[in-house]
């Protein structure tokens, strides 16, 4: 159970509960820049986070719906989906957190920003993928058809997170002007507690994606004894 | 074959069809002239730019959903099987693409001369404004005939085909309503008019590459 190998493949689950528990303490503890946001500004740790798990877990389902289209086995098909499901219910998460801090510093939740639009958008496309999934029937078209659909949705989720933003001129949302939407005006400080939280993040969500193909994996198999 | 020749003949078969049942080309004249009319006398000669704008966008994109809905939707399974036994995958989606181009062209040529017509011209830069259109209406063409082959191979297709291309089509017509804004106001191609229609043809160039890509997959059953 201690061999080496064991300890490489899942060190990363408990190091993502320990990034994550620093993030909280950290977040809260550490002094923060004097902005016109007060603590708010904390929030940046958290909602930012989210949006890395999601870009994580949709990249993971990207590349198993191309497995899947070169090799053809429903494992990835399988994992593919699930991958979506879990980066849903983190895009999901991240647009809350993001509505409860635009409402401390914009005064409203929602507003007609290219970076809100942008992340709504892209919750769409994949909603439209659980749908398409839902219309297929039969396993093995479902797969493919799903496969083709995500590698689209994937494009729009870049284009829309990644491109449109960053060349729009009016919005409220930091990161337009100095490039990034992510990494604004940090000092050091908070990126010592940043980095961590994103990293954090992203391992803890591959964790949830992990159990989720475990579970799958497992239901699959006793699907198929029962069969026999 | 090579792939161009079956490309080609395809694309003449397809041609050939329109040009005898004339049903895609006289329903599509009759829906934008008949949406264009509703608005017309809803307006009642008092629009103003940014509704005219945006009423033209919604209106050409719901024309060429319907229009490309025909492209995969509307044949029969049993003419897809023979199509696969006869020709590429490649040369098929190539095919459809041009061809929906062509009438996505028309469509979005009819949509400018009816709204010209009936809505009153509010277009400073004609040049800009067209140069938009014609690069919506391929980058229109090419999603929708994929999206189509998509939607094809369920069982509920035609609610399937407005859900999924929707939001694919979302950054094409963002781009292209800030495009036509700006031709609104002004004529010369300035730096975000350049970005704007680059958007487009990238996004336009994506798809034809991905779907040249991706077909084969989807067409085997």
């Amino acid at each position: 159970m201690f061999n080496l190998k064991y300890i490489l493949r899942n060190f990363w689950k408990p190091l993502s509960i320990l990034l994550l528990v620093y993030a909280i303490v950290a977040g809260f503890s550490i002094s923060i820049p004097d902005t016109n946001i007060g603590d708010t500004l904390r929030n940046v740790f958290y909602h930012v986070g989210m949006w890395f798990a999601l870009l994580a877990l949709m990249t993971s389902s990207f590349i198993h719906s191309i497995r899947y289209l070169s090799k053809g086995q429903m494992i990835d098909d399988s994992k593919a989906n699930e991958g979506v499901l879990v980066g849903l219910f983190f895009g999901i998460l991240g647009i809350i957190t993001g509505m409860i801090w635009a409402t401390f510093t914009w005064g409203v939740p929602w507003t007609n920003d290219p970076h809100l639009n942008g992340a709504a958008v892209s919750l769409l496309v994949y909603f439209a993928y659980q749908v398409l999934r839902s219309a297929v029937p039969d396993a093995e078209k479902k797969a493919r058809v799903a496969a083709v659909y995500n590698i689209f949705a994937y494009i729009i989720l870049l284009v829309f997170v990644g491109i449109l933003p960053r060349l729009s001129t009016n919005t409220l949302h930091p990161g337009s002007a100095d490039g990034n939407p992510a990494f604004g005006d940090m000092d050091a400080q908070m990126r010592l507690v940043f980095y961590p939280a994103i990293l954090g993040w992203i391992l803890l969500a591959l964790w949830i994606l992990n159990l989720r193909n475990r579970a799958r994996k497992i239901e699959s198999d006793l699907q198929e004894k029962e069969m026999e | 074959m090579t792939l161009a020749s079956e490309i080609k003949a395809l694309f003449t078969k397809d041609l050939k069809l329109e040009l005898r049942q004339k049903y895609a080309i006289n329903s599509i004249i009759l829906y934008v002239v008949s949406t264009v009319f509703v608005a017309y006398l809803a307006y009642q000669g008092d629009i103003e730019a940014r509704s005219w704008n945006v009423l033209f966008w919604i209106i050409l994109l719901f024309a060429a959903v319907n229009a490309a809905t025909k492209s995969f939707v509307q044949e029969r399974p049993a003419r897809h099987l023979y199509y696969f036994w006869l020709s590429s995958p490649q040369a098929i989606i190539m095919a459809k693409m041009f061809y929906n181009m062509l009438l996505m062209l028309l469509l979005a040529g009819i949509t400018y001369v009816v709204f010209l017509l009936f809505l009153g011209n509010f277009i400073v830069g004609h040049l800009l404004f067209l140069t938009a259109l014609i690069f919506g209406a391929l980058g229109f063409a090419s999603t929708l005939t994929m999206v189509s082959a998509i939607a094809s191979r369920s069982d509920n297709n035609f609610s399937l085909m407005a859900i999924l291309s929707f939001p694919l089509m979302l950054p094409f017509l963002l781009s292209l309503i800030k495009l036509s804004n700006l031709a609104l106001s002004q004529s010369h191609f300035n730096l975000l008019a350049w970005q704007l229609l680059s958007i487009v043809v990238g996004l336009n160039l994506i798809v034809i590459i991905l779907s040249f890509i991706l077909f084969p997959y989807l067409w085997k059953e």
